[in-house]
């Protein structure tokens, strides 16, 4: 019996999509790391390359790297599939959500900052969303929106403005394998 | 070392660390701008929630369960109930109320002291009384003792 291989044909795309999911996760994983004052609150700093690849290849790739980025993620931290893993990717789904909107805000006007403090207000309200109707059954969660919406529009802010700063610069995309 | 970052990540980090870079603040938008500051308002409009429905209105006692009677927590006086071993004294003032005094052992709802948020708890369990309070958005609006 002959050995048989299956050769998955790979394109540039899920070279490029793989690359940047590997940032957003490498990302992710260092911010657990991170002390958090309240549960849920913390910088999202794999959202700059969800922005970055926004703005660069369009909705579709980044969805791509959020979504990976929350699979993946939560694979490396022992998260799959736990309460925070749901909270996470109901946050992701919702900012892509609204990602998926403002890329149609006029770009002479709106630029990354914007997408991502809009993106980070979506992460937040999914997330209590979700914990709303699943984890704490309680209208209790929603006296903590002033202090996740503080953390939102900082992170979001600062998120922005770095995204921004590396769309600045022109791409120095590698060359594919 | 630095063969290990992704390459997605290196390429990012050489970019951001690059020399000459611009000021942050030409990154900004109009529209950055106008969106920034709608926020800010939001989220600071927002904080109040962080206090609000705590407020109580009223004063609930009860006795084996049963209403004894609604108290508003906007003047003050004293009510007594009757219960199992004794008198209960309740006393009201504007905005709290307190289990006065009661012929329970240990004294433990007196010694709760005042009462001011909405589904705040005082069980003076001997005397099977106990005092609630209440706010406007119905039972569900704020923390209990118990879960809380």
């Amino acid at each position: 019996m002959t050995p048989s291989t299956i050769e998955l044909p790979v394109t540039a795309d899920d070279y490029r999509i793989a690359r940047y999911a590997a940032a957003a996760i490498a990302l992710s994983v260092a911010e657990t790391a991170l002390p958090s004052p309240l549960p849920g609150i913390k910088p999202g700093l794999a959202n700059i390359i969800v922005l970055v690849v926004l703005a660069r290849y369009g909705w579709r790739d980044a969805a791509w790297v959020s979504l990976l980025r929350v699979v993946a993620g939560s694979l490396v931290i022992g998260q799959f599939l736990a309460p925070g893993f749901f909270l996470a990717l109901a946050g992701a789904l919702c900012s892509l959500a609204v990602l998926a909107a403002a890329q149609h805000l006029p770009p002479r006007f709106f630029g990354p900052v914007s997408a991502s403090v809009l993106a980070a207000f979506a992460h937040i309200g999914g997330q209590l969303l979700l914990a709303r109707a699943w984890l704490v059954p309680h209208d209790g969660v929603f006296y903590l929106l002033p202090l996740f919406a503080t953390a939102a529009f900082l992170f979001g802010t600062i998120n922005g403005l770095v995204a921004a700063r590396l769309l600045a610069k022109p791409s120095t995309e590698p060359p594919t394998p | 070392m630095t063969q290990r970052i992704p390459d997605g990540l290196r390429e990012l980090l050489e970019q951001a660390a690059g020399p000459g870079q611009a000021p942050w603040r030409t990154l900004l938008r109009p529209g950055d701008w106008l969106l920034l500051l709608c926020c800010a308002a939001l989220v600071a409009t927002s904080f109040p929630l962080l206090w609000r429905g705590g407020v109580a209105d009223r004063a609930i006692v009860k006795r084996d369960g049963q209403l004894v009677t609604e108290l508003a927590l906007n003047v003050a006086r004293k009510y007594e109930v009757t219960g199992a071993i004794g008198t209960t004294v309740i006393e009201v003032q504007p905005g709290r109320a307190r289990v006065l005094s009661d012929p329970g052992p240990r004294q433990y709802c007196v010694q709760q002291g005042w009462l001011t948020r909405a589904n705040a708890v005082a069980i003076c369990a001997p005397n099977h009384v106990t005092l609630q309070l209440a706010g406007r958005g119905g039972a569900h609006a704020g923390y209990d003792t118990i879960n809380y």
